[in-house]
């Protein structure tokens, strides 16, 4: 109760980079969220203005090799990329935490077999896990939700055995366990509250890794497929014009990064905010 | 040994592997703890006597013997009916910090024990918990609170009560004062006798302090590297202690080792005990692990 308020004093104490990082996560939310308000065009509607134009009064990003107008493209790939992100790190976070805290409360025959599947699968890099799975289930923005969830849960499911195994050692689950309270009451009640804090900054960390992912696989005419203006999928198209119109990759690639680094910044800080270190002190 | 106890370890045996070695906690312990009884047992670190009182409560399995509660062996029991059996075993930890769950409020946790055994209405739940609360000498409305408001001393009143809820008969209490502040040790102590006396509870009380144990308990046991070397009423064993562990250990107390036969004390070998030696009566209820087996035996 009293750790979760936040006051003026807790505010001013937050890291530089929290606030740096939030307040950009913010601004793109808020963008994507706003996108069909913001955007001066429709983003499919080819010549909106001329061909290839550079950025000007009329359209600020410039147009792409469709004139279509490259500020209402990004704006509404946003909520495209961001949907993709947020859903991924969603499932992800719940298939993986579940295996997770299975894995820390079964027999040590299931646990181990658990552990060593997850062991296999988080020693390839996620993107590559996504790309796998997208090659197999066949391209599309579902499919690759999909996928990219899929490759994010072994993080998930290494994460939250750690937390939760901790947990398990500790006197006070022990004397929960004496009392009669049952494993599924145990996790739900005595386990997730300790451990969900940590699992909110994961999810943040791997909100980056998904929107980059989810980027990589629309690059790769995996994801979303065009027109549907999808921060990846607009740097394939733009490819071809690197010399001529470069700004066709470099604003949805500023965007990328923007939102890579504002989650990392956040996931970052509160990561050290949670440190079980600390963790207890009023 | 009779069946009248409310408690009973036969000739328990422990052996945990670690990094390939096989270290042996528990090398044959047999005890047992009487209705309403104290029982002290005290021992060095790593002499096994708190993976006795992990295995008196189920929290660890023995590797062989067998664990009695009311009479009845529990590893033959269906698992519903040693669920049942260990509710009435319960424990208090060393450590009153790492022992009570940092995000739920005191009367919650104390609650869970009353909700387990099948209280399904919280108000009534709600309504047994400030009285155990009060009868810990805490107030009715700390329960609200979380533990990070309470004081180390506080918060062992506040694990005691959370182990009276399931209305338990035996009661393990692993060091319970050793994290507190001498001042507060006392407090704790008499609160353990008096609700001991009042709802009749019988202690297994694990310690590493003379002094403590003393206070507390009817019969001490005394146990070194993974044995009961000595047993018997309190005064018995701490006014004419037989094994030389024991006097060992009365003679790192000031106010024991002066009582005996004063002088200091003398470095002694202890013995290497093996499974064939035998217990000697000294008194009544008083036992000393002999060395070298039945032979030694009959020379008493």
């Amino acid at each position: 109760m009293t750790s979760t308020t936040v006051t003026a004093a807790t505010l001013r104490s937050l890291p530089f980079t929290v606030i740096l990082g939030t307040g950009l996560a913010l601004l793109i939310i808020a963008a994507a969220l706003l996108a069909p308000y913001l955007a001066p065009f429709d983003p499919m509607r080819m010549a909106a203005g001329p061909r290839l134009a550079a950025p000007s009064a009329a359209h600020l990003f410039g147009t792409d090799e469709f004139g279509r107008d490259l500020l209402s493209r990004v704006l509404m790939g946003g909520r495209l990329s961001l949907g993709i992100g947020v859903a991924a790190v969603v499932s992800g976070l719940a298939i993986g935490g579940l295996l997770g805290l299975l894995a820390a409360f079964s027999g040590r025959l299931v646990q181990a077999v658990l552990l060593r599947v997850i062991d296999v699968l988080y020693s390839f890099p996620d993107t590559l896990i996504a790309l796998a799975l997208v090659a197999f289930l066949g391209p599309g923005i579902e499919n690759a939700t999909l996928a990219i969830a899929i490759s994010l849960v072994p993080f998930y499911a290494r994460v939250t055995y750690g937390l939760a195994a901790a947990e398990r050692a500790k006197p006070y689950i022990e004397a929960a366990q004496l009392a009669g309270v049952r494993p599924g009451r145990l996790v739900r009640v005595h386990v997730m509250p300790n451990i969900g804090q940590s699992l909110i900054v994961m999810g943040t960390l791997g909100f980056s890794s998904a929107i980059l992912s989810a980027a990589g696989l629309s690059f790769l005419g995996l994801g979303v497929q065009p027109p549907s203006p999808e921060w990846g999928a607009i740097l394939a198209s733009g490819r071809n014009y690197i010399t001529k119109a470069p700004w066709i990759l470099l604003f949805p690639g500023v965007a990328i990064c923007l939102t890579v680094l504002s989650f990392n910044l956040i996931g970052d800080s509160l990561r050290d905010l949670v440190d079980p270190r600390r963790k207890g002190r009023p | 040994m009779t069946s009248t106890a409310i408690l009973e370890v036969r000739d328990i045996r422990k052996t945990f592997t670690a990094s390939g070695r096989t270290v042996h906690a528990l090398n044959g312990v047999s005890l047992s703890l009487e209705k309403g009884e104290t029982l002290g047992i005290i021992g060095e670190s790593g002499s096994g006597k708190s993976t006795l009182g992990r295995i008196a409560v189920g929290l660890d399995t023995a590797t062989s013997g067998s664990l009695l509660v009311e009479g009845e062996r529990l590893d033959v029991l269906s698992p519903s009916l040693r669920r049942e059996k260990l509710r009435k075993c319960q424990m208090i930890f060393q450590d009153p910090y790492s022992s009570l769950n940092p995000r739920l409020t005191v009367g919650r946790q104390i609650g869970e024990g009353l909700f387990a055994s099948g209280v399904s209405d919280w108000r009534e739940i709600r309504g047994t918990v400030a009285d155990l609360l009060e009868r810990v000498g805490l107030k009715r409305e700390f329960a609200e609170r979380y533990p990070h408001e309470f004081s180390g001393g506080q918060r062992q009143r506040i694990a005691i009560a959370r182990a009276l809820a399931p209305g338990p008969e035996i009661v393990v209490a692993d060091e319970p004062v050793s994290a507190l502040d001498v001042s507060i040790q006392a407090q704790i102590l008499d609160l353990l006798a008096e609700i001991g006396r009042e709802s009749l509870l019988s202690y297994l009380f694990i310690s590493h302090d003379m002094a403590v144990v003393a206070r507390l308990c009817d019969r001490i046991a005394v146990m070194h590297r993974g044995r009961v070397v000595e047993s018997g009423p309190v005064a018995a064993v701490i006014e004419n202690p037989q094994h030389p562990y024991t006097r060992n250990l009365l003679d790192a107390v000031p106010r024991f080792g002066r009582r005996r036969a004063g002088g200091k004390p003398t470095p002694v070998e202890l013995p290497r005990h093996e499974d064939g030696d035998a217990f000697v009566a000294v008194s009544e209820g008083h036992l000393v692990l002999q060395a070298g087996g039945l032979r030694a035996a009959k020379t008493v």
